[in-house]
């Protein structure tokens, strides 16, 4: 094991699968000469040459479009897209594409690709590059979605996905791209659809994901302080969603706060706590509690965007309402 | 460009294999056999004929919301669509797709889509599949005059011609979108003009004339096979029916328009000329006529006989993800 950033850790799955799979190949704005703006790509094209890692125009239809395309025809493309705000651009070939062509064609196509972006949420660049919607894909069968929170899960989750035989949408957050994190040498994957439990407690069930992970983890510290067992638990991808293991533990704690960085009003959380009410409502000691963004677009001043973004503090307070 | 009898049959024979099939879906739909919509190809047989001549079966297509005619020209047997139409577990998309989707990966139809423009990207993606592997293949897309409107569009044709991919972007302009006429949607003169855009070659064709299309396509391939990248096509043809099977497509047309083209008809130029250029005889083609009406009338019983898909939700979901 050695530390490793979130961005290392998706720069060395690519780089690992490039080698593994010569049909694998990347495409994406600014990924080649310029290492991607983020510099998660960087050293790549030097690596594997201008065939394999692909700078594109701006043009994110035609960037999913080829993908598909590719993907449909033997190769395991992974495309770029600058910033999560922009797959709206790109809709029609996610949304009415990717996802719908295995099972239109009757299952004679399949569309091996990952769609790789992130989201600046946090970082002070306003309604337009801080979009986080990942309910969306929720309602969108056919795609996988995958929401990793540290170093080792993103690395590990994305091997699976660029192997997986279906479309990724693979959502890296941007303020974790420098957070560090154990990550083995040697070869591992995460498996898709399964959570994974980031602290155990026995009072009350944390789900959180993404970037609210390691704030989720400092609010259980703080609680456990005050003696309140806080459980976290991280879905890693929200579809397939490990619903099994949210279950079993609010089942044994009885409580359950959802933490999400996405609006509150049909985010993820409207449709965790929907399936807990379903599946396990006679083990409820309490009323489900969710800490979500704010039901506005995202403000830019950083005082305003401290507001709508969940903390520490709001994650602590959800809890204490009902333990 | 030499086209010798045997092809001269061929392209009679699809061509007249794509007008009875789509005379006979209109029927059955008309009849409440097929649910959903339809849109008839009848009228534009000369462009996927003309055009699929040119390709291998290991060469792809990409087609469109109006595409039985394109399945059929590249080999798909006429009775597994019928299936589809009819919503059937055996037909080509096992009752999932419909009217609208075919996919058909032995015989390199490799998806049709029903959203307008959508396949330009996509046919790019398969011919940089193609380029990347070193396969000599090429990619028809096939799509309509408002599919030029369209950022995927666009998009699609300047990242093929960025990457000198092997594509064929196949223009069919039949001057409709539904009901909006070219000349009220497009600023340039001619659609084949937007190929200068993207410093690519445009060739505009009668699309009447299935060997005007073949000629057109057969250089189109060849430069797309030698690695220079792809060409605009430009088929000006005409839909004689409707947008759909439902739309008497009058009101924003005139009979006389409508008139005009059926004069200009592509399955009875080519028997016209044949007979006339004696390379064919009156039986050949009567014969030929036979065969194509048994295999349509066999496609029918085939589909009619075909059970539904079964009616699972278990099955359906397992359909979702490979």
């Amino acid at each position: 094991m050695r530390d490793i950033s979130y961005a290392e850790a998706i720069n060395e799955a690519l780089k690992e699968e490039m080698e593994r799979d010569e049909k694998v190949i990347l495409l994406g704005e600014d990924i080649g000469i310029f290492g991607g703006v983020f510099k998660v790509t960087r050293g790549l094209l030097e690596r594997f040459g201008p065939k394999r890692v692909r700078d594109t125009p701006i043009s994110e239809g035609a960037i999913i479009g080829a993908a598909i395309g590719a993907a449909t025809t033997g190769l395991r493309p992974v495309a770029e897209i600058m910033y999560m705000d922009f797959l709206n651009v790109a809709g029609d070939q996610l949304v009415n594409h990717a996802p719908k062509i295995h099972f239109m064609s009757g299952g004679k196509l399949n569309v091996p690709m990952v769609i790789r972006t992130q989201f600046s949420l946090g970082r002070s660049i306003a309604g337009q590059h801080s979009q986080f919607f990942p309910a969306f894909f929720m309602n969108l069968p056919g795609m996988y979605v995958a929401v990793p929170s540290t170093p080792y899960d993103a690395k590990g989750l994305l091997k699976t996905a660029i192997r997986s035989n279906n479309p990724t949408l693979f959502l890296e957050s941007a303020v974790l791209y420098s957070a560090k994190g154990q990550v083995p040498e040697e070869e591992y994957v995460v498996p898709l659809g399964k959570a994974d439990i980031k602290k155990k407690g026995d009072d009350v069930t944390v789900f959180a994901f993404s970037n609210l992970v390691s704030k989720a983890l400092v609010a259980a510290d703080e609680l456990e302080k005050v003696g309140i067992g806080a459980e976290v638990i991280d879905p890693r991808t929200l579809a397939p969603l490990d619903r099994t293991t949210i279950l079993e533990s609010v089942k044994r704690t009885g409580r359950l706060v959802v933490v999400e960085p996405d609006c509150k009003t049909s985010g993820i959380g409207a449709e965790v706590i929907t399936m807990v009410l379903e599946e396990a409502f006679d083990y409820l000691d309490a009323p489900p509690v969710r800490v979500a963004a704010l039901d506005t677009p995202c403000p830019f001043a950083p005082v305003l965007e401290g507001l709508y973004i969940p903390n520490e503090e709001s994650i602590i307070q959800a809890v204490r309402k009902i333990v | 460009m030499t086209v010798d009898k045997s092809m001269f049959l061929q392209l009679y024979r699809k061509m007249f294999e794509i007008r009875r099939f789509e005379e006979m879906a209109v029927t059955l739909y008309q009849q409440g056999q097929i649910p959903g919509v339809l849109h008839p190809y009848i009228g534009e047989e000369a462009v996927a004929v003309g055009v699929c001549q040119t390709l291998q079966k290991t060469d792809y297509i990409v087609s469109n919301h109006r595409g039985h005619g394109h399945s059929i020209a590249k080999g798909v047997p006429p009775k597994f669509i019928m299936a589809e139409l009819l919503a059937k577990e055996t037909g080509i998309c096992k009752g999932i797709g419909g009217s609208m989707h075919s996919t058909d990966t032995e015989n390199g139809v490799l998806f049709s889509t029903a959203i307008v423009g959508g396949g330009v990207p996509i046919a790019t993606g398969v011919a940089l599949s193609l380029q990347y592997q070193g396969k000599s293949g090429v990619v028809a897309c096939f799509f309509g005059d408002g599919a030029t409107n369209t950022g995927s569009f666009h998009e699609g044709v300047n990242l093929a011609a960025l990457w000198q991919l092997p594509v064929l972007f196949v223009c069919e302009n039949n001057m409709y979108a539904i009901s909006t006429r070219v000349d009220r949607s497009v600023a340039a003169k001619r659609i084949v003009d937007r190929a200068n855009a993207y410093g690519i070659p445009g060739i505009s064709v009668d699309g009447m004339d299935v060997l005007a299309v073949y000629d057109a396509a057969s250089q189109a391939v060849e430069r797309a096979r030698k690695g220079s990248g792809p060409t605009l096509i430009e088929c000006r043809t005409y839909r004689y029916k409707g947008h759909g099977a439902y739309d008497p497509g009058l009101g924003y047309r005139t009979k006389e328009e409508i008139q005009e083209w059926m004069s200009r008809d592509p399955i009875e130029n080519l028997r016209r000329k044949l007979l006339q250029e004696r390379l064919a005889t009156e039986n050949e083609l009567k014969g030929i006529e036979i065969e194509v009406e048994k295999l349509i009338q066999d496609a029918v019983d085939f589909a009619q006989h075909s059970p539904p898909p079964a009616a699972s939700k278990e099955l359906l979901m397992k359909m979702v993800y490979a």
